[in-house]
C-alpha cells in the first residue's frame, strides 16, 4: 500500500512538471508583462524604475533561465513574491487555501445529503411522481449556470427576505453561526450541480444493484425492505457514488473561483482572479499549480479510500 | 409462440429488417425529452440565423431616456437593460454567439480529439503513452482555471475563447476513441482487412472509426453543452466577447450590478442559456439511448 502511494506520487512528478511548463509557457505568450501594466495604471512609476523591477523579478531574462530559477525556488518551497502586493505567495495561498477547502467540503456536504436520500427514494419508488420530479429538477440543476444560481439565491435569501448575508466569510471570532450563515448560500450554488449529478449517479446505481441476485436473495429470505436497503444494497453502490464525488470535488477547487467572486468568499479562486486581472504572473502559477496537485491528492485519497470500501481491491 | 410474419414469408427470402439508422431514428422518436430538445434547439438555431429579422429592435441601439425598464413596458417585451437597450433583441442576437462558439469549440475539440485517440489505440505502445500522459496533464488542470488564465493572457476576444475552449475540451474525447479502438481493433473483420492488405490508415478511417462515430457524436451533443456554459462564465467575467456585442454572459455581469434595483434583469438571459444547455442534455440523452450499441434494447 504505502508502495503504491509511493508510486502515485512518482508518476504524478511528471504530470506536475508538465503543469508547471504549460502555464509558464501560457504566461511567456502573453503580450506585454505586470510591469508595463503596473505602468499604465501608477503615474509614480518611470521607465527607469520599470527597468529596474523588472531586473527584480528576472523579467527581462530569457524564458528558459526564468524557468529553471522558479523550478529552483520551488524546491526550496519559495513560490515568489506577488508583484501586485509583493506579499509572499506562499503564505497567501497558505491564508486562503482553508477557506476555500472549507467552502468545498461543506458544499459537498450540502450536495451528499441532498443526493443520496432523493437517489435512493427515486430509485426505491421508481416511475413514482417523485422519481420524475426529482429527475426533472436534477437536469435544470445540471443545465444552470452556477453563477446565475448564486444570483438568483442571492435575490431570493439575501434581498427579498433578508435572511442571509451576501458578502463575505464572517469571523469564526463572531461565534460559528457568524461564519456559517455566511457558508449557506455559496454551499448550496456550489453543491446543487453536484447534488443533481450525484442524485441521478445514486439512482442508476442503485436501481442497478437492485435487481442483483443477492438481492433477491435477501427479500426471498424475508428481510424487511430497509435491511435490505442499509445492509446489502447501499455498501455496494458506494463505489461508483464516491469516484464521482471524489472526482467532483477535484473539480470543485477550481470551479469555486466564481462562486467566491460573486459572494467575496475570501479563498483561492478570488485570489487567483483577482490576480488573472491585475496580470499578477507569480500568483497564477502558484495558484494553478496548488490547484492541481490538490486534484492530484484528492484523487489519490479516493483511489486509497477503494481499498476499505471494497476489499477486494488491493493494489499489490 | 407466434412466428413473426416476416419469417413465413414463402419464397425463403426473408425480408430485410430495418437498417440501423432506422431503428436509431425510431427509438430517437420515441424519447418525448428528446425531440423536446431536438426542437427547442432548432428553435434557438433558428433564432440565430435570422435573428435580424426576428428582434424587435437593434441589441446595440441605446435609449437613454427608459433604462431599466421592467417588462411588459409597450415595444419591450423583456424590458431594456442599463443602457436602454431591448433585453428581448439582445437575448435572440446572444444566442449566434453561443451557439457559434458551441459549435466551432465542439468540432475543433472532436477534430483534434478523435484523432489523436485514434493514433493511440490503434498504434499502442509509444504513442499511445505519449499520448495518454499528455490527457492527464490537461485533464489535472482545474478546467475553468486554465481557461480563465489562458484567455486573460491572450486577451479576450471571440476567437481566444473558440480556440481555448477548444484547446482544453479534446482529452474527453482522446479517451472515448481510444477505449473504443481498443475494443474494435482485435475484431476479425480489422484482421481481414490487415490480411487482404489494406494500409493502416485506410484501415483506421474506412474501417475503425465510423464505428466510433456515434458514441463521438453523443459526447459532442454534451461536450457542447459545456462549452455554451463555459462561454457563459466567461462572459460573465468580462473575459469573453467584449461589450457591446451581446453575449448572455455578459448581459448577466452586467445586470449584476443593478442587483439591488431592478433584480428581474438577472433571470432571463439564465433561463436562455439554462434552456439551450437542457434541450442539449435531453437531446445527447436522447442520442445516447438510440445510438448505443452496448444498450440493451
Amino acid at each position: 500500500m504505502i508502495s503504491y502511494i509511493v508510486r502515485r506520487f512518482l508518476i504524478a512528478i511528471p504530470v506536475l512538471l508538465g503543469i508547471t511548463f504549460i502555464t509558464f509557457a501560457l504566461v511567456s505568450f502573453a503580450p506585454g508583462d505586470p510591469i508595463s501594466a503596473m505602468l499604465m495604471a501608477s503615474e509614480q512609476l518611470n521607465p527607469d524604475l520599470a527597468d529596474s523591477l523588472r531586473e527584480f523579478y528576472g523579467l527581462d531574462q530569457p524564458w528558459y533561465v526564468q524557468y529553471t530559477t522558479y523550478m529552483g525556488n520551488l524546491l526550496r518551497g519559495n513560490l515568489g513574491l506577488s508583484i501586485a502586493s509583493r506579499a509572499s505567495i506562499a503564505i497567501s495561498i497558505r491564508q486562503f487555501l482553508p477557506n476555500t477547502m472549507l467552502l468545498a467540503f461543506s458544499s459537498m456536504l450540502v450536495a451528499l445529503l441532498i443526493a443520496i436520500p432523493v437517489g435512493i427514494i427515486s430509485a426505491t419508488r421508481r416511475n413514482s411522481i417523485f422519481d420524475y420530479g426529482s429527475l426533472t429538477i436534477a437536469m435544470f440543476g445540471v443545465s444552470m449556470p452556477s453563477f446565475w444560481l448564486g444570483l438568483m439565491l442571492m435575490i431570493l435569501f439575501g434581498l427579498r427576505w433578508r435572511v442571509l448575508p451576501l458578502y463575505g466569510m464572517g469571523e469564526w471570532s463572531n461565534g460559528p453561526w457568524d461564519v456559517i450563515s455566511h457558508l449557506i448560500l455559496p454551499s448550496v450554488t456550489l453543491g446543487a450541480a453536484m447534488a443533481a449529478l450525484l442524485a441521478r449517479l445514486t439512482r442508476a446505481s442503485l436501481l442497478q444493484v437492485l435487481s442483483e441476485d443477492y438481492v433477491r436473495t435477501a427479500r426471498a429470505k424475508g428481510l424487511r425492505q430497509r435491511v435490505v436497503l442499509y445492509k446489502h444494497a447501499l455498501r455496494n453502490i458506494l463505489l461508483p457514488v464516491v469516484t464521482a464525488a471524489g472526482l467532483q470535488f477535484g473539480r470543485l477547487l477550481g470551479g469555486a473561483f466564481i462562486v467566491e467572486s460573486i459572494f467575496s468568499w475570501p479563498g483561492m479562486g478570488k485570489y487567483t482572479l483577482y490576480a488573472i486581472n491585475v496580470r499578477d504572473y507569480p500568483v497564477i502559477q502558484g495558484t494553478t499549480l496548488v490547484f492541481a496537485l490538490s486534484f492530484i491528492v484528492v484523487t489519490l485519497i479516493v483511489d486509497v479510500t477503494y481499498t476499505f470500501i471494497d476489499p477486494r481491491i488491493r493494489y499489490d | 409462440m407466434r412466428l413473426h410474419r416476416k419469417q413465413t414469408r414463402g419464397s425463403g427470402q426473408a425480408r430485410r429488417e430495418s437498417s440501423r439508422p432506422r431503428k436509431a431514428l425510431r427509438t430517437f422518436v420515441r424519447n418525448r425529452l428528446a425531440v423536446i430538445g431536438a426542437v427547442v434547439l432548432t428553435g434557438f438555431v433558428v433564432c440565430a440565423i435570422f435573428a435580424p429579422y426576428i428582434a424587435p429592435h437593434s441589441p446595440l441601439q441605446m435609449d437613454l431616456t427608459s433604462l431599466l425598464k421592467p417588462p411588459g413596458t409597450p415595444g419591450h417585451l423583456l424590458g431594456t437593460d442599463n443602457l436602454g437597450r431591448d433585453v428581448l433583441s439582445r437575448l435572440i442576437y446572444g444566442s449566434r454567439i453561443s451557439l457559434s462558439v458551441g459549435l466551432v469549440v465542439v468540432s475543433v475539440a472532436a477534430a483534434i480529439g478523435t484523432t489523436l485517440g485514434l493514433i493511440s489505440g490503434y498504434f499502442g505502445r509509444a504513442a499511445d503513452i505519449v499520448i495518454m500522459r499528455l490527457v492527464e496533464i490537461f485533464v489535472a488542470f482545474p478546467f475553468l482555471i486554465l481557461v480563465v488564465a489562458a484567455i486573460a493572457l491572450l486577451g479576450p476576444s471571440l476567437y481566444n475563447v473558440m480556440l481555448v475552449l477548444g484547446l482544453v475540451s479534446w482529452p474527453i474525447y482522446a479517451r472515448l476513441v481510444r477505449s473504443e479502438v481498443l475494443a474494435i481493433r482485435e475484431l476479425p473483420y480489422i484482421e481481414a482487412a490487415r490480411a487482404i492488405g489494406a494500409s493502416n490508415a485506410r484501415i483506421m478511417f474506412r474501417h475503425v472509426l465510423p464505428n466510433c462515430l456515434s458514441s463521438v457524436l453523443v459526447t459532442a451533443a454534451m461536450s457542447m453543452a459545456g462549452a455554451i456554459l463555459s462561454t457563459a462564465a466567461l462572459g460573465f467575467l468580462g473575459l469573453g466577447v467584449q461589450p457591446p456585442t451581446p453575449e448572455w454572459g455578459m448581459m448577466l455581469n452586467e445586470a449584476k450590478r443593478f442587483l439591488r434595483i431592478h433584480p428581474w434583469q438577472i433571470f432571463y438571459p439564465g433561463v436562455a442559456i439554462m434552456l439551450v444547455v437542457l434541450a442539449l442534455n435531453f437531446l445527447g440523452d436522447g442520442l445516447r439511448d438510440a445510438l448505443d450499441p452496448h444498450l440493451r434494447r
